[in-house]
């Protein structure tokens, strides 16, 4: 005779597994965050910056595609809208300190994330990624006429400027130490959420939205607000990005941008923490090595290439499959 | 002269023209996309590489091969549909039953791979391509003057749009594929060789595009980077409308050419936009689309 499996048995099994997976995402965690602080020893730390500037804005993307299921084709216009009301202010009030300038610009991304998900909330799937999508472009065309943006040539010489008035971001490790506290604050931010209760609805209406409904959530209202968060972080990384490049331009608000977010964090593992940043970390420095050798015009088809791979043969991600690798042969 | 609205009359029904042209083009392209969309459920991000497609196969089968217009009028949809048959057989059809969102994504990498390719061979400066002598001239109408080749634009375009309503309205083969969007199982069921009708389904919305292409490229510069940003209002056209009917499609694509061919006499700045503002205004009122069935 079979015995039925003791039930407090499996619990207990789950419970070892959960603990064993906490503690080896506690372990990377902190091995990830001693590399960044040492990294501007040994790599240069613009380039470094970038990465954390894209790594930001793929983890809240990532809010939006990997724990709400809301694929969004516009997320160019939020990281544009911060880099250029950042550089506007920046450029113009020299009373402003770079923090106030980025937190404006956070701001405005995120008014236009409300305005921008009042409009495609009501419409699901693709109907949303192609309504994002026709919006960010509106946007785009917005950014072209407008007078203060530069239109094609864009806007240059954005003074970094003192942080908190007095630390003084000409200086490219005070620039990366700051740079990465705001990139650690938005990862935390997205951690917090997706680990809080509302972040189990989201994941919930991810995994199914009739249900969640008629479990008495109002639905819209959770995809409104992670689409706001997800617009504002999005915002605040192109603020980030202008004040350390010190440029802001159309670039940014086009739809390819929009694409490349997308890759990034499906390439890295969507509904996954650190996969936007393995993706985006993965992106530049493909972009950056391309650009130096012989094929340097070839970026678009080997991204193109890339999300045809990415999609076909593993949708998981790098982060997805190795935590798929990691949990079937380590227990 | 005589005037409307402070604008002289010919200025005003010569946008108008130009606005139905466009029109036309967002109708074929609208199209394509609606009949894909019906049996695949997908949305076809390589539209607009399709249509861009079409257009560089015709410049360069005349140039490389000497082939004239009429000829790639058939030929040119017809490589560039094979071509469509061929990447659904050996992509889409990998992610069938997936998430929509990755056949969408699978497109956009495909659309990215397709134009970049053309762009790094032929630069994005456009080619040229000249119509063929019959079209030299035009109708003089009291009003203005229609030039030949764009009243061909706007009947082949009507015509295309008909036949395929017709086709799919009216024929046996039309009724496959409508059963196909109901139920495919049951499709397959009856015997009928569903797979084969998905990739003929894609190959014959895809040659809509590239005919749409091959009527472009005398009058449109002929670049690889032509269809990426016509696909993005063609997507609001499509959102517009909604994807409930074939007829839907194109009286939306029309329209809209004619708001923005208006928009241009009367504040030219904001032409580029209108169609967009179009649509928040419509998923504000209407979220299904002018046309649409589904919420």
């Amino acid at each position: 005779m079979d015995h039925p499996v003791n039930q407090p048995d499996i619990q207990q099994a789950m419970l070892d597994q959960q603990k064993s997976d906490q503690r080896r995402k506690h372990i990377l965690n902190l091995v990830l965050l001693a590399l960044l602080l040492i990294a501007p020893a040994v790599i240069y730390p613009v380039f470094l910056m970038k990465i954390l500037c894209f790594s930001l804005f793929a983890v809240a993307f990532n809010l939006l595609l990997g724990f709400t299921g809301l694929l969004s084709f516009g997320h160019a216009a939020f990281l544009a809208t911060g880099s250029y009301t950042t550089g506007y202010l920046l450029s113009n009030y020299s009373g402003l300190t770079t923090e106030m300038g980025i937190i404006v610009g956070t701001a405005a991304a995120t008014v236009l994330g409300v305005l921008f998900a009042v409009v495609a909330i009501r419409r699901q799937g693709i109907y949303f990624a192609m309504i994002t999508l026709a919006l960010a472009q509106l946007v785009y065309f917005m950014f072209v006429q407008a007078p203060f943006t530069g239109g094609e040539d864009g806007m240059h010489g954005v003074p970094r400027g003192h942080l908190f008035g007095f630390i003084d971001l000409e200086n490219n490790l005070a620039m990366y130490y700051f740079v990465l506290a705001v990139f650690l604050g938005g990862y935390l931010l997205v951690q917090r959420v997706v680990g809080s209760p509302f972040g189990q609805v989201l994941k919930a209406i991810k995994q199914n939205e009739p249900r969640a409904i008629s479990l008495g959530y109002n639905v819209n209202q959770y995809k409104v607000l992670a689409f706001v968060m997800s617009a504002g972080l999005a915002g605040l990384a192109g603020s980030v990005k202008t004040v350390v490049f010190q440029l802001a331009s159309l670039n940014d608000a086009h739809w390819h941008m929009s694409g490349e977010v997308i890759l990034m964090t499906l390439l890295g593992g969507t509904g996954t923490l650190l996969g936007p940043v393995v993706g985006a970390t993965f992106v530049v420095n493909l972009e950056y090595q391309l650009s130096q050798g012989p094929l340097g015009d070839w970026v678009d088809p080997i991204l193109g290439a890339i999300f045809v791979l990415t999609v076909i043969a593993f949708r998981s991600g790098i982060v997805g499959e190795i935590q798929k690798f990691v949990r079937k042969n380590m227990g | 002269m005589s005037m409307i609205l402070g604008v002289p009359v010919a200025v005003l029904f010569g946008q108008l023209l130009l606005g139905i042209i466009n029109g036309a083009f967002y109708a074929l392209l609208s199209l394509g996309l609606a009949v894909i969309f019906g049996l695949l459920k997908i949305i076809n991000f390589a539209h607009g590489a399709m249509y861009m497609l079409g257009a560089m196969v015709t410049v360069i089968m005349f140039d490389a091969m000497g082939i004239n217009y009429w000829v790639a009028l058939f030929l040119a949809p017809l490589v560039v549909g094979c071509f469509g048959v061929l990447l659904e057989y050996f992509l889409l059809r990998r992610i069938a039953g997936q998430d929509h969102i990755y056949s969408l994504l699978l497109t956009f990498g495909v659309a990215l791979m397709i134009q970049g390719i053309l762009t790094n061979i032929f630069g994005v400066s456009g080619m040229r391509y000249s119509m063929p002598d019959i079209f030299q001239g035009g109708f003089k109408l009291d009003f203005m003057f229609l030039p030949y080749y764009r009243a061909w634009v706007i009947f082949m375009a009507l015509l295309v749009c008909f036949g395929t309503w017709f086709m799919i309205e009216k024929t046996k083969l039309g009724s496959y594929l409508r059963a196909g969007t109901e139920d495919a199982q049951l499709m397959q069921g009856f015997g009928i060789n569903v797979p084969l009708l998905i990739s003929l389904t894609y190959g014959f919305g895809v040659m809509i595009a590239a005919f749409a292409g091959v009527l472009a490229a005398p009058i449109y510069s002929v670049t690889p980077v032509m269809g990426s940003n016509i696909l993005i209002v063609v997507f609001a056209v499509v959102v517009i409308g909604g994807m409930g009917s074939i007829a839907g499609a194109i009286i939306t694509g029309l329209l809209m050419g004619v708001i923005e061919g208006f928009t241009k006499v009367f504040y030219p700045e904001f032409a580029s936009a209108v169609i967009f503002l179009v649509m928040v205004v419509v998923l504000l009122i209407r979220p299904s689309g002018l046309f649409g069935k589904e919420a």
